[in-house]
């Protein structure tokens, strides 16, 4: 595989030719946000968190979805990425719901950990405080559309990964809402296998368990890296 | 010419409020009412959650008493579920609620009403708080912040966090208590001792030379409501509804309190966000006749009630109090709810005592798990200011439907109001009012220790506006202080 030189923050890089900018990023040690990527599924490109600056390019460019290209100058941090970070959380944020003081992942959610580590301690914009319902009728998990904010790792796990896609998009924009199978309650879902891929992935607290309290719910990914490991190296092992 | 007269906002309370008095053609006071002038919503906007969810949103309706919601919030949740708690559970949500007692009381008692009782009711206003408390008697003052802390501190050791723990839960409380942590409450309680038996020699003493303030600051007869044990003891957690009238006899002796909307009504006015909870078999005319149906609670309510505290030193302590009222009838004054406050502070030491040397508290299964088993759940305690009742009614898959909450301060709206109206004729003679005055006025409504809402505000430095409107509408005169 050929090797791709380039500048990130003005330090020259080595990285392998196909790999996505995010990646390198990462190896570098980089602590770049992400809110819907998630190692071990499709990127999406969707939540602009991971945005840089790249040299030549008028627009930002979401390092997820950006291959790494010979001569490539990027910057990972500056006014103006933060600027725009902190623009797009505060914009989730006020979207819908996000009441994180009676939220069952307060402490442990991704979204909130973004705000803080960004120093968001305020929303300019008018919340939209738009009327939304909780799903309760699954057996062990909840659907609680009040805390998404469309990253669709749940879509992407519970088709890549279970292959039962039972989640989708319906809708277009704001407008826009997860659901499963055709429009049902999750509870009436004939194709869903009651994995909690989903649930384990959502990085808010949107998808919980049933029975979850303030606070009380604790997420695990790890589970994404040992099925693919077993998958595509044969490696079973698996060490918690 | 009439007037009116407005305390806007009142001061040293819990949550915003305004007093308005209105005077007749020779300055006499014709009426007198306590405005609520802040609206929450809790009722509404839960609609659509889970109930799982209730203890902790319904904790932020106070950041006081955040502890009464749980608690009444997970009795509703655990009567959903249809489960039995664990006993150490039990013991556990008790302990915590003692705990919250004591430091919400200690609250109401040193910081909010001491520099009424202790400095006096016309004192210099810039004076007459927290911060002229420390200056004019420190070690009072201190007292007072180290017997809060005894409490918040049991919570926070409980809970994980002094307010809003969200620790109690549906089906029982999260984490058991360590014995590290138990004994960390024993050593804490010597002190905590000490502290109420000075509180209780102090206010003996002040209430000597307010002995005038003791016979209008909101005596007159009334009904009593509260929880007592099934054998009439003093009691905060669960046990069942007794009612006693202004004369001792027992309208009620064990009401369940899950059927309370039998015997408790709610009437609404237009010129209060507070509504006013009423007994029903006493508005013998319909809902119109409410006012007949006032009743008090909280804690010069419980002490009322009960037949015995059920330990030792708050029974002897519970001995002196009777006899501020002949032949066993209840202490009618609002005044005495300080008293009755440090009764209870005690009592809740000599509990905390108790429980923490029982040897299944520190038992690791605290939490019964169940899912939706009952549509309806109704959750009753006792918040330090009263009875409090959570009923919840949710659909199969646990998702509110309708919520009613009874808080405490509501059901004293009947009480305050008359409070208001007895001190203001006593005290307003021919529309001649004075700063001290309407303190004296505040103070009956600070008897009662009323939570408004989360909001505090303990130092009472925010300005008091008063305005003296005539018939036609025109300002007569202005005042404001702060």
């Amino acid at each position: 595989m050929s090797v791709v030189t380039l500048t990130v923050n003005d330090e020259l890089v080595s990285a392998q030719a196909g790999q996505s900018l995010l990646a390198v990023l990462k190896e570098l040690g980089l602590e770049i946000p992400t809110l819907c990527h998630l190692e071990g599924l499709s990127e999406r490109g969707g939540c602009r968190l991971c945005l840089v600056e790249v040299e030549g390019n008028n627009k930002l460019l979401p390092a997820c979805v950006t291959p790494v290209q010979e001569g490539m100058v990027v910057t990972t941090h500056s006014d103006r990425l933060v600027k725009y970070r902190r623009m797009i959380l505060e914009l989730l944020f006020a979207e819908r719901n996000h009441v994180c003081a009676v939220c069952v992942m307060n402490g442990r959610c991704e979204l909130q950990a973004n705000a803080a580590s960004i120093g968001m301690d305020h929303v300019r914009y008018d919340y939209l405080s738009p009327d939304l319902p909780m799903d309760a009728s699954h057996d062990r998990f909840v659907l609680d559309h009040n805390r998404c904010i469309l990253c669709t790792r749940c879509v992407r796990v519970c088709d890549e990964i279970e292959g039962a896609h039972v989640w989708d998009v319906m809708g277009r924009g704001v407008n826009s809402r997860i659901i499963a199978d055709l429009n049902q309650p999750w509870g009436t879902s004939t194709s869903c296998t009651n994995c909690g891929k989903c649930v384990q992935v959502c990085p808010t607290g949107a998808l919980h368990a049933r029975g979850a309290t303030v606070a009380e719910m604790e997420k695990q990914h790890d589970f994404l890296r040992w099925i693919l490991d077993g998958r595509e190296k044969k490696q079973w092992e698996h060490n918690r | 010419m009439s007037r009116t007269i407005t305390i806007d906002p009142v001061t040293r309370i819990e949550g915003h409020a305004k007093i308005t008095i209105y005077l007749d053609n020779d300055g006499q006071v014709e009426d007198a009412r306590f405005h609520v002038t802040e609206f929450r919503g809790f009722e509404k906007f839960c609609e659509g959650r889970s109930f799982w969810e209730m203890p902790g949103i319904t904790a932020r309706i106070c950041g006081i008493c955040p502890v009464s919601h749980l608690l009444a919030s997970s009795k509703a949740g655990d009567a959903i579920l249809g489960v039995r708690i664990p006993p150490t559970a039990e013991k556990l949500r008790r302990l915590m609620n003692w705990g919250q007692l004591v430091q919400s009381h200690a609250l109401s008692f040193f910081h909010l009403s001491a520099p009424d009782l202790l400095l006096g009711m016309e004192s210099d206003p810039a004076q007459r708080n927290i911060a002229g408390l420390i200056a004019k008697y420190p070690d009072i003052a201190r007292n007072g912040i180290r017997l809060r802390r005894f409490g918040q501190e049991i919570i926070r050791i409980l809970g994980g966090q002094s307010v809003h723990p969200a620790w109690t839960v549906p089906g029982g409380v999260r984490e058991p208590l360590s014995n590290d942590h138990r004994n960390q409450i024993k050593r804490m309680l010597p002190e905590a001792f000490d502290i109420i038996g000075l509180a209780l020699d102090l206010f003996k003493e002040a209430a000597e030379d307010l002995q005038e303030e003791a016979q209008v600051y909101g005596n007159f007869p009334s009904l009593y409501m509260g929880l007592v044990t099934p054998d009439g003891g003093l009691e905060h957690y669960d046990g069942v509804l007794r009612v006693v009238d202004s004369g001792g006899k027992v309208l009620e002796a064990g009401f369940p309190p899950e059927r309370y909307r039998d015997i408790i009504g709610e009437a609404v006015e237009p010129w209060s966000y507070l509504k006013f909870p009423y007994y029903k078999p006493y508005a013998y005319g319909g809902p119109s006749y409410y006012k007949m149906g006032m009743y008090r609670v909280g804690p010069l309510a419980r002490v009322n009630i009960c037949d015995r505290a059920g330990t030792p030193k708050a029974d002897e302590e519970l001995r002196a109090f009777r006899q501020l009222s002949p032949k066993d009838k209840p202490v009618a004054s609002s005044f005495y709810y300080h008293y009755a406050r440090l009764i209870e502070i005690l009592f809740s030491l000599e509990k905390i005592a108790e429980t923490v040397e029982d040897p299944t508290i520190t038992n690791a299964r605290v939490r019964s798990h169940a899912d939706v088993n009952q549509l309806v759940g109704v959750g009753v305690s006792e918040a330090p200011r009263g009875t409090l009742f959570h009923e919840y009614h949710v659909n199969e898959d646990g998702i509110l439907q309708k919520v009613n909450l009874i808080i405490a301060t509501g059901q004293n709206n009947l009480a305050m109001n008359r409070t208001v109206q007895q001190i203001a004729r006593q005290y307003i003679r021919n529309g001649e009012i004075t700063e001290g005055v309407l303190n004296r006025i505040e103070h009956g409504i600070r008897t009662y220790d009323p939570c408004l809402s989360c909001s505090t505000h303990a130092v009472g430095q925010m300005p008091m506006h008063v305005t003296v409107i005539a018939a036609d509408g025109t300002v007569v005169s202005e005042r404001t202080r702060g």
